[in-house]
């Protein structure tokens, strides 16, 4: 019964489209980011794009646009990181029972959160896109046709599924191994930060302390914020002082890296989901 | 639970009835297939728990103790979830929707968010949930739990409505008047055992014909005097007074009570003759009341905002 999980991603959509105050703010966020820390720092990193003297040929590259695929990347993060709070409450408030009293195997709650997890992380992705391009000045596919266009949007939401269903397996697994909400909300603090910041999103991160960049060699945002940009910005351009060239062996890489990330949590997700007492 | 054994009839409608705390959910929860059988064996509707769980599954209905409610989904989308999950055709699922909204009085609230309806309503939809899947069996833990009286009127209406048109119902409670209204029969649990089990009319009959309550001045002195004078009751002393169960008609027996207390100088304060309760025959059989103590399960559970 191959679409077992299909109530529980209705579930899910139908409350994510419900609370508009919370849609709103999940969409406003990433467009806070990029109006005010995008515009702000831009204006300061491109006033020393004087001090680098560019290779010719080479395309230089604006922070905002820069950034831009780093918020999209973040905002995949944050909202998959709290996919899993919902199994809180359903396990607390006894709504998982229902569940698992049916016929439904178990695994199936996991996997059509997953689905609403990717599907929410494609709403958001395509969002800030649009909204980007076109009202901030962020300038993603500048040298593509309109196919190269939707191919390179593809090749995002290839990445940004890949790693928004990691992070919601990882998030799944740690929500039914705790028991309250705080609890959660404390892990889920305690690692979006490091997450975040050991990251490529909003800097590079080769000029990082040895400790800090080894940690953003196994952070799987790096390698999210890899494929965005060789899709969004190109294979071979220059920004804040370093140039970019992103071979194809990197970006296949990249997305090895978050295929091997989302098996591991897929892993724990379903241990963790076959162990919850739910009486 | 401790080395339990009982067999509920088709049709019927199956009563465990006993405290808080006596075993009753944890039955539930073994029948049902959320705990796993550490003894023994279950067999329900032709299935066994243990290794055809998901044929017990289709065949049951289950309305939990605790409310179970989405309480951001409409009372029509609950339903749906509920057929969703167990594969119910889009087209079937809404006919029997249209029908269970009508059965259990919730038509007009479909589009409803469940967080806005009455305890009563809440009950009455989770009540329609357990029947969205033409059930062989339902089982409902304590239906009517910190429910008001007319609300558990109509909720009894419902059940046995739904006995009628042919589902099995395993029932507990801990409401003496909702075992005695609702079942055909009753199996009494006290500590993780069955005690007794028979139909609610032959529980009562054997007890004894009457019951007669008495309370006087000096109750101690009236209980040994009693014990000490009549062959044919069965003396128990309580707080409230003394219950006297006789073996014949008690008003015939009533008189020689009254003389026996005046003879000794024990005023009396208070009579009272009537059929044994299932309350009296719950005593009888455990060797106490069962006391309706306030548990958290009533009030209302805080729920914190929902982020995500």
């Amino acid at each position: 019964m191959k679409t077992e999980f299909w109530p529980v991603f209705w579930k899910e959509m139908i409350k994510f489209f419900r609370f508009k105050s919370l849609f709103f703010t999940t969409l406003v966020q990433p467009a806070l980011w990029m109006a005010f820390f995008g515009t702000a720092m831009s204006s300061n990193f491109d006033r020393l794009n004087v001090l680098y003297s560019i290779p010719s040929g080479v395309g230089q590259v604006g922070y905002l646009t820069f950034m831009g695929a780093g918020v999209i990347a973040m905002t995949a993060l944050f909202t998959s990181l709290y996919g899993g709070m919902t199994l809180i409450y359903d396990k607390n408030f006894g709504l998982m029972k229902e569940m698992i009293a049916s016929p439904m195997q178990r695994s199936q709650i996991i996997l059509g959160l997953g689905l609403s997890g990717i599907t929410k992380g494609f709403i958001q992705a395509i969002i800030i896109m649009v909204f980007g391009t076109l009202f901030l000045g962020v300038d993603f596919f500048s040298q593509q046709n309109l196919p190269g266009i939707v191919c390179s949007v593809l090749g995002i939401l290839l990445f940004v599924g890949t790693f928004s269903l990691g992070f919601i397996f990882l998030s799944s697994g740690i929500a039914l191994r705790l028991e309250t909400h705080e609890g959660m909300q404390g892990i889920m603090t305690v690692l979006s930060m490091p997450l975040f910041f050991v990251s490529n999103a909003l800097y590079p991160a080769d000029a990082f302390p040895a400790v800090l960049k080894a940690l953003s060699v196994i952070n799987p945002l790096t390698y999210l914020v890899n494929g965005i940009r060789y899709f969004a910005i190109g294979n071979d351009f220059y920004a804040l002082g370093k140039h970019y060239i992103y071979t194809t062996e990197i970006v296949s890489w990249s997305y090895a890296a978050l295929l091997i990330f989302t098996l591991c949590t897929f892993v724990f997700a379903m241990d963790s989901i076959n162990n919850v007492s739910v009486t | 639970m401790d080395d339990i054994s009982f067999e509920v009839l088709q049709g019927e409608i199956f009563s465990f009835l006993g405290p808080n705390g006596a075993g009753k959910s944890t039955t539930i929860n073994l029948l049902t297939t959320l705990m796993k059988v550490q003894k023994g064996e279950a067999i329900v509707a032709g299935h066994n728990v243990a290794t055809d769980s998901r044929s017990v599954r289709r065949s049951i209905g289950i309305v939990f103790q605790n409310e179970v409610l989405d309480r951001d989904l409409t009372v029509r989308e609950t339903l749906e979830f509920h057929g969703m999950i167990y594969q119910i055709p889009r087209e079937k699922r809404r006919e029997i929707i249209e029908d269970l909204l009508e059965i259990v009085d919730l038509g007009s609230k479909r589009n409803v968010r469940t967080k806005y309806l009455s305890g009563g309503m809440k009950r009455r939809l989770e009540i329609a949930r357990g029947l969205m899947t033409r059930p062989k069996i339902l089982f409902l833990d304590e239906p009517t739990i910190g429910l008001d009286p007319q609300t558990r009127l109509k909720i009894w209406e419902h059940i046995r409505e739904i006995n009628d048109s042919g589902t099995t119902i395993f029932l507990t409670t801990h409401y003496m008047d909702e075992a005695d209204n609702l079942s055909d029969r009753i199996a009494i649990i006290d500590n993780g055992k069955i005690i007794v089990t028979e139909t609610p009319d032959n529980l009562k009959q054997s007890l004894g014909r009457d019951v007669i309550r008495i309370n006087t001045g000096d109750n101690r002195a009236a209980t040994s005097l009693l014990e000490n004078n009549s062959r044919d009751l069965s003396i128990s002393r309580s707080d409230d007074g003394i219950t006297l169960i006789t073996e014949k008609d008690g008003s015939s027996v009533l008189p020689s009570i009254l003389n026996l207390l005046n003879g000794a100088g024990i005023d009396l304060l208070n009579v009272d003759v009537k059929k044994p309760t299932l309350d009296e025959v719950f005593v009888h059989y455990t060797g106490r009341e069962i006391r309706d103590e306030p548990t958290d399960k009533v009030q209302p559970r805080p729920r914190p905002h929902r982020r995500r």
